[in-house]
């Protein structure tokens, strides 16, 4: 389990990057509900945590594929890979992030950016 | 309604079939499309495939395992449409009778008169004309890229990357001027000049001159070069030549709606629609490129060429076709568009050529790191982000929520 952020400072319609390998996004919704996915986008490198909050659902900041924050699944394309999903916890006014043991589905392009990183 | 037929097998047309299964329509679906390839994207092409980092597979839209339950007509093109039986009518002779038709022809790219079968010579907007302009890049050399839009401005950008010397031609003031305005185009197109692409605006293109023929190389330039031999240089209005080994054509696009003349379906520079993709012909809808959608906005309609309109425009005109036309309907969000060179993320939103003052928020064209708001009379209806992806979104969600008809204020 991994401490994320203050639920008081994590607004409705806000959300918190989890510097985690790979990043996390926990999205608190205008209804009160908290979810995490991994925070980069599946079609190429985009934090998610940047996007647009509606409902359920985060559209990607850059090339505004949608995915339910539920389910990780894809709504919208271009991606067509779904996002891992998360467990959230919130004890004691603090939000913490149970990080799902899946393969997660890096782009491609990112994935190319962290070797390269880890190269040098 | 027993048989949709939809016109097209891009995003727009593949938005629009999925719109229709996801709103319950349970008939014979046939989408039908001019290239052989299944639903692609196309913003791609310009960038991550070019360079070869991105593969055909990867351009897929439909996800896997995906089923729609249509009947696919690829290769094909609709060639008229009889509105007393809605029968689309089909280059091969046949004909799809239907009770509900989906326009989504989309647009074909422009080219320069006097430059067709000049190996060397590109346009960009399908995956064949992509893979030509790919094989070309690859043989380096000298690129002059026509016209100051996006195509261009990308195509200008990648192929830099891939070590090409490159010049970018643009007959307005600044690449982007028209999109976003002069001043902030200005601030944008730094990005060329930064990195060594030479710009020559403000001249308008008056050909190519060829050089005498040498053996195509690859399957594609075989069937696009039929023997007029190779592109040497682009000829400037102002009498100046400017060498060249490749040329891509970026001149903007024609909607593809020359097969509905005749038929009813009232044209006006694309598609006469309603706010809702309704056109004159009941039974008959049309979406993306090749749409001229009402804007409630501009109190006008306009062709919106972008992808998230392709992509978001659909599932309101599936309803429409659906329900007669009866079904409510919110207007679309304001136009939206990224655009990534050198490895900046370009974002716009909304109209900038309603401001009458741009104003810079956050950061600093200096530093190619930005965002500016466009207002008219002190109201925000625009919004332009240079690497500021997080505030964009904001910007761009409050335009959305806040959209008023400034148009016909």
């Amino acid at each position: 389990m991994v401490p994320a952020c203050r639920l008081a400072d994590l607004p409705r319609g806000e959300a918190f990057r989890l510097e985690s390998d790979p990043p996390v996004a926990v999205f608190h919704t205008d209804d009160g509900e908290l979810y995490a996915i991994d925070d980069t986008c599946t079609h190429q490198d985009a934090s998610l945590s940047d996007g647009w909050l509606e409902g359920c659902e985060v559209e990607c900041p850059l090339h505004a594929s949608k995915f339910d924050l539920r389910t990780g699944s894809v709504d919208a394309p271009p991606a067509r890979l779904p996002v891992r999903t998360h467990q959230v916890l919130v004890e004691d006014g603090m939000v913490y992030v149970m990080l799902s043991d899946a393969v997660p589905n890096l782009p491609r392009t990112c994935a190319v950016a962290r070797l390269a990183g880890g190269l040098v | 309604m027993k048989t949709v037929a939809v016109v097209g097998a891009s995003l727009a047309g593949l938005s629009a079939a999925r719109s229709l299964r996801g709103q319950g329509y349970d008939g014979r679906l046939v989408i039908i499309g001019e290239e052989s390839h299944r639903p692609y994207d196309r913003p791609p092409l310009s960038k991550e495939f070019l360079t070869g980092a991105v593969d055909e597979a990867e351009l897929a839209l439909e996800a896997d395992g995906e089923d729609l339950d249509a009947e696919w007509i690829l290769g094909t093109r609709a060639v008229g449409l009889g509105i007393r039986d809605r029968s689309v009518r089909l280059a091969d002779g046949r004909a799809v009778r239907a009770d509900g038709v989906v326009v989504a022809t989309g647009a074909s790219a422009r080219t320069l008169p006097g430059s067709d079968g000049l190996a060397g010579v590109h346009v960009l907007r399908t995956l064949d004309d992509a893979r030509a302009l790919r094989d070309d890049l690859a043989r380096g050399g000298r690129l002059v890229v026509v016209g100051g839009g996006f195509v261009g401005a990308e195509v200008a950008s990648t192929a830099y990357g891939m070590g090409l010397e490159v010049t970018l031609v643009a007959a307005g003031p600044t690449p982007l001027s028209g999109q976003l305005g002069p001043d902030m185009a200005a601030a944008v197109s730094l990005l060329h000049a930064d990195r060594g692409v030479r710009l020559l605006c403000g001249t308008g293109v008056r050909g190519v001159t060829g050089k005498p023929g040498e053996p195509p190389t690859t399957p594609w330039t075989a069937a696009r070069g039929s023997g007029r031999g190779r592109v040497a240089a682009v000829l400037l209005d102002d009498g100046r030549s400017i060498p060249a080994d490749i040329v891509v054509v970026g001149i903007g696009a024609n909607p593809c709606t020359g097969w509905l003349e005749g038929s009813g379906v009232a044209l006006d520079n694309g598609v006469r629609c309603g706010a809702d993709g309704t056109t004159s012909v009941p039974g008959v809808v049309a979406v993306g490129d090749c749409a001229a959608w009402y804007d409630p906005a501009l109190a006008a309609h306009r062709r919106v060429e972008h992808w998230t309109g392709a992509r978001e425009r659909p599932a309101a005109a599936a309803a429409a076709l659906l329900s007669g036309g009866t079904a409510p309907f919110t207007p679309p969000r304001p136009p939206y568009f990224w655009s990534d060179q050198y490895g900046v993320r370009i974002q716009f939103s909304g109209h900038a050529a309603q401001a009458d003052s741009v104003t810079i928020e956050d950061g600093d064209p200096a530093d190619r790191s930005f965002l500016a708001v466009y207002r008219r009379a002190g109201h925000p209806v625009a919004v332009l982000g240079m690497d500021r992806t997080k505030l964009f979104t904001r910007w761009r969600r409050q335009l959305a929520t806040a959209a008023a008809p400034v148009g016909t204020a």
